[in-house]
């Protein structure tokens, strides 16, 4: 038994072996060609995130709303007449699968990175374009980290950003003095705001009474940290945590009579858009967002509008920052006048100078720039969410 | 001179492994290896080691055990943590990554010893769901300790960064569900291929040993054991200490292949644990060889199918279940009986 | 007051529990398998009644109906493809495939219904109960878990005592060979098992989605796991030990998250096991395995 066992795994070790070696010539192949295709041909483009596995919605957003501006600009003849060439790859929310997409397309001849969507992946991801010098601009990272080195950059908020951000906008509006947090202990994004929230607190007048946490594995019961928040005293409860626990906390809250105010971050966004959620539990909601899907300005509208059309949902914050990625890339390299035969790490350098240079009015902001550091500058909105919609407070 | 059959199998084993590295290296320094390929290499030996450790629990000592992510967490942690902690002091890379993987092993030796002591009173799937609840309580721990270093020695809290109370030199270490973060990346293919190797001569021997024998005589039959004498807590608890500080290494390795390390559901949690036993059944519970060749193949699999984009996934439960009926379901077996080339 | 609504809360969610354990426990019982894809087939059973409900505009109670159906016909499916031609093999060959099952549920139901979380409206329409003038509230979620738990367990206990298939079911977990001697035809009675669990899964699925209303793909693995872990708190095979084993872990994980730490709850919640297993190997009601030399 055992050998026919062994004679199975061998034959499939060599057919794997000769699979994996045709795949390395394949490879090899393609990237015969596309040095001769890349002379200016096309800016390559490569995007990573999750698209399977639980934080699976983050990565298809970015994926998706990246694909759209991609192909707005290939139609609008490309940058400075070279057209993008896109491919996003799949990396579950884990550091490993991640360095491994990032390998995939390099494979491919990717020559910059707009990625990675989830920031412990992003940090792992950020050590490999180091090395090779490749340009990289997260949408979404939002840990201090990700954009340790030079050669990286993000479009969203930092985490202690918001945080101080979340507490001084509720200290100087005096919104509450007694404020109780809840917050994903097991998610980088979470605890980090949260961290910096409580730190800043103090300074602010704000007195954090209550402070309930939830792990990955155990999301659905918030019952007892709202009970907690009510026992003492909370006016308001603050919520650095994704919009699918907060539609839970909302509802549960609401079935147990507990009305304090709620404040939210950018991960908030997104919550009426829930399919099926009942939006009057969601009124008096407050969240500081740097973009509302149903905003009037018209890019939002457009944009909302094809992503509808094309993939059926309303787009998430992660979309909208997607989309400025690109349209950042794009301004980037027409500022830098590069151009797509440049090396990896010609390129780089160029970008790197080109974004610190631009203005860009996006999504999820008026006039945005960027500081070598790889931070982003652009004003949170504070929205307040008012008959179902998100009106600016 | 004639060899003992297991000598020559443990030698075709160690082959194997060489014959890898080799040819690895050889497509590398000729420039036709891809990227990913490269990049997977650390991986591949970081979850051959797990799935051969792994099969010392599994198939010699025959307890089934859902906790090994586990240990690989305590030992990443433990080497990752020794290496932030003397970044600055012991600036030979290769000295002090031997070293991290040295206590990164010891770690999760200690943390062998201590959870198998009550655990391996247990038995079958009573054993199987105590040690996924082990290895559940390390990962949720790790999410919530904060360690920082400063002039005054160690701060440990398991509430938040502010509450270590460290002086201005402080340097916080592990940062609660952000885990270590900087952690030099000393990984190579080489250092993999030799732990690897290390692991198979550890354990091959093992096997091989008095002590083996007396593992495996408790495995087929306890009470026969026990009643020639042999001391059964000691043999289990000294086999599975033996798998955990292999785990703990694959660890160390794991978290000096990345600049970043979590403790996340999908690369500690039970997950991870249940795919590293699905290696070894898949090689042949009991099979060192199988379980590297397994590991291998599994972990390669989903890079492999990324041509699939959305069904990538999809494409990857099909095939281990279709293995799986494959190996083992008995009209599957007659079809390759009667195919087979050894008739 | 609070400990009586911690309380209320952790038997609420308990109740969910013990629903999945139910299910986990027969199918042990009977085929010596953990069935690991049994969390996801609650998640299958979620996402058609959510569909039911919200796109086709079925009323609730039928949609719950069509729910069982169609996760009934789907364990049957499962267990006549994955499991039945593995029957010989190694109970670990069996778990492997369980987790492949999984995966391919959980793939599936991501591409058939995307990543982005679902919002589940209700199917329980029992208005919320008021206690000691207002101070405690009993949601009509909870009531129904409750009760629906509760009929599970004497239903399910009456259907194995006195009908000839539970009969059945109760010889072939006690030694399949001697079962199939005498006559009972264990390849049925297995599918049957199936078939009930898969069945009971769909109520768990409505119910835990009614009661904390978010569905995606991966809603099912957590509280699946956590349904096992009850399994083998109750000792596992057992029908009332599952029940206590799912209320008594809905319980301790509540009041670990209201009165000692909310991040750590998940540990507590695993040390507990740890030390009932370490006092009683074989979980609480767990029936004492006697070893033959």
């Amino acid at each position: 038994m055992k050998k026919i066992a062994s004679l199975f795994l061998a034959t499939a070790m060599v057919a794997s072996l000769l699979v994996g070696c045709g795949n390395t010539a394949t490879t090899s192949d393609s990237a015969a060609e596309s040095t001769t295709t890349a002379d200016g041909a096309a800016f390559k483009i490569g995007g990573i995130g999750p698209i399977t596995g639980g934080a699976a919605v983050y990565g298809t957003a970015v994926k998706n709303a990246a694909q759209i501006a991609v192909d707005e600009i290939n139609e609008a003849g490309g940058i400075n007449g070279t057209p993008i060439e896109y491919r996003f790859e799949d990396d579950e929310h884990d550091a490993e699968k991640s360095v491994n997409a990032y390998n995939t397309l390099k494979d491919w001849n990717m020559q910059i990175l707009m990625g990675t969507v989830t920031s412990t992946p992003s940090i792992a991801v950020s050590e490999k374009t180091k090395e090779d010098n490749m340009f990289q601009l997260t949408p979404s990272g939002s840990a201090v980290a990700c954009v340790q080195y030079d050669n990286a950059f993000r479009v969203c908020f930092s985490d202690p950003n918001q945080g101080t951000k979340s507490a001084q906008y509720i200290g100087e509006n005096k919104l509450a003095t007694k404020v109780a947090v809840i917050f994903d202990s097991s998610d980088v994004y979470s605890s980090g705001i949260k961290d910096t929230f409580v730190a800043e607190a103090p300074n602010q007048g704000i007195e954090v009474v209550a402070e309930g946490s939830f792990t990955a594995d155990n999301k659905t019961d918030f019952t007892t940290q709202l009970l907690q928040a009510k026992d003492a005293g909370a006016e308001l409860v603050f919520l650095p945590i994704y919009y699918q626990e907060a539609t839970l906390i909302l509802s549960q809250a609401n079935s147990m009579g507990y009305a304090p105010l709620f404040f939210g971050c950018d991960g908030l966004d997104g919550i009426l858009a829930v399919e099926n959620f009942d939006k009057s539990l969601a009124e008096g909601v407050m969240l500081l967002t740097p973009f509302a899907a149903d905003s009037a300005d018209e890019a939002t509208q457009a944009f909302v509008a094809k992503y509808q059309e094309k993939y059926g949902e309303i787009p998430n914050q992660f979309a909208a920052d997607a989309y400025d990625a690109i349209y950042a890339i794009k301004a980037a390299i027409e500022q830098s006048g590069a151009t797509a035969d440049m090396s990896v790490s010609d390129l780089c350098e160029a970008l790197k100078k080109g974004i610190t240079e631009i203005e860009l009015n996006g999504l999820t902001g008026e006039g945005m720039t960027w500081t070598a550091d790889g931070e982003v500058n652009k004003a949170p909105k504070a929205v307040k969410i008012v008959d179902g919609v998100y009106t600016a407070m | 001179m004639k060899m003992k059959k297991t000598t020559k199998s443990n030698l075709i084993t160690y082959g194997i492994v060489i014959v890898f590295y080799i040819v690895m290296q050889i497509m590398a320094g000729t420039g036709s290896l891809s990227s990913l390929l490269k990049g997977l290499l650390v991986p591949l030996c970081i979850y051959s080691i797990m799935a051969v450790s792994l099969n010392l629990t599994v198939g010699i000592l025959g307890e089934l055990s859902l906790g090994h992510a586990g240990f690989m967490c305590v030992g990443a942690f433990a080497s990752a943590f020794f290496s932030m902690c003397t970044k600055e002091t012991i600036t030979n890379g290769a000295i002090r990554f031997v070293i991290a993987i040295l206590i990164g092993a010891l770690v999760a030796a200690i943390f062998g010893i201590l959870i198998g002591i009550p655990v391996l009173r247990l038995r079958g799937d009573y054993l199987a769901i105590v040690t996924l609840a082990f290895g559940e309580i390390i990962k949720n721990i790790m999410n919530v300790l904060y360690v920082g270093v400063d002039g005054s020695g160690l701060h440990v809290s398991i509430k938040s960064a502010s509450q270590l109370q460290m002086d201005e030199t402080g340097k916080l270490i592990i940062n609660g569900a952000q885990g270590i973060t900087g952690t030099p990346n000393n990984s190579t293919f080489t250092a993999g291929i030799i732990i690897l190797l290390i692991t198979l001569f550890i354990i091959l021997n093992f096997v091989n040993s008095r002590a083996g024998r007396a593992v495996m005589a408790i495995r087929d039959n306890r009470i026969a054991a026990e009643s020639v004498g042999i001391n059964i807590s000691a043999y289990k608890l000294l086999a599975f200490a033996i798998s955990a500080s292999m785990a703990g290494a694959a660890g160390a390795l794991y978290a000096h292949n990345l600049s970043t390390l979590t403790a996340l559901p999908k690369n500690f949690g039970y997950n991870m644990s249940i795919m590293i036993l699905v290696y070894v059944v898949l090689g042949g519970i009991g099979n060192i060889r199988g379980s590297i060749i397994a590991a291998m193949l599994l972990t390669a699999l989903p890079e492999l199918l990324r041509s699939f984009a959305d069904y990538r996934m999809l494409i990857y439960s099909i095939v281990l279940i279709a293995v799986m009926l494959f190996n083992w379901s008995p009209k599957a077996r007659e079809l390759r009986d009667k195919y087979s080339l050894k008739n | 007051m609070s400990f009586i609504t911690y309380l209320i809360n952790g038997i609420s969610l308990g109740s969910v529990y013990a629903i999945i354990a139910l299910g986990y426990t027969m199918v042990y019982g009977i085929a010596k398998m953990l069935n690991f894809a049994h969390g996801d087939v609650i998640m299958v059973g979620g996402f058609v009644a959510f569909t039911a409900i919200t796109t086709l505009g079925i009323s609730p109670l039928l949609s719950v109906l069509i729910s069982i159906v169609i996760c009934t016909a789907l364990g049957i499916a499962i267990e006549k493809i994955a499991y039945k031609p593995l029957r010989k093999a190694t109970p670990l060959a069996v778990l492997i495939t369980a987790i492949g099952v999984s995966y391919f549920l959980q793939n599936v139901a991501l591409l058939v219904f995307g990543s982005d979380t679902k919002l589940f409206s209700s199917v329980v329409n029992v208005p919320d109960l008021s206690l000691a003038e207002g101070q405690i509230l009993i949601t009509g979620e909870t009531i129904v878990t409750i009760l629906a738990c509760i009929v599970i367990m004497i239903v399910l206990s009456l259907f194995i005592k006195k009908t000839k298939s539970g009969q059945a079911m109760l010889a072939v977990s006690e030694d399949k060979g001697a079962a199939e001697l005498m006559g009972v035809n264990v390849n049925k009675t297995i599918s049957l098992t199936f078939a009930i669990g898969s069945g009971l899964a769909a109520i768990a699925g409505v119910l835990l989605c009614s009661a904390y209303p978010t569905l995606n793909p991966y809603t099912g693995a957590m509280p699946g796991i956590k349904a096992f872990v009850a399994a083998v708190f109750g000792g596992i095979g057992s029908i009332p030990g599952a029940f206590i084993g799912g209320i008594l872990l809905g319980v301790i994980e509540n009041l670990s998250k209201a009165y000692i730490s909310s991040q750590l709850s998940d540990a507590i919640v695993f040390s507990v096991l740890i030390i009932v297993l370490l006092v009683k190997p074989t979980g609480i009601l767990g029936k004492k395995i006697s070893e033959k030399v």
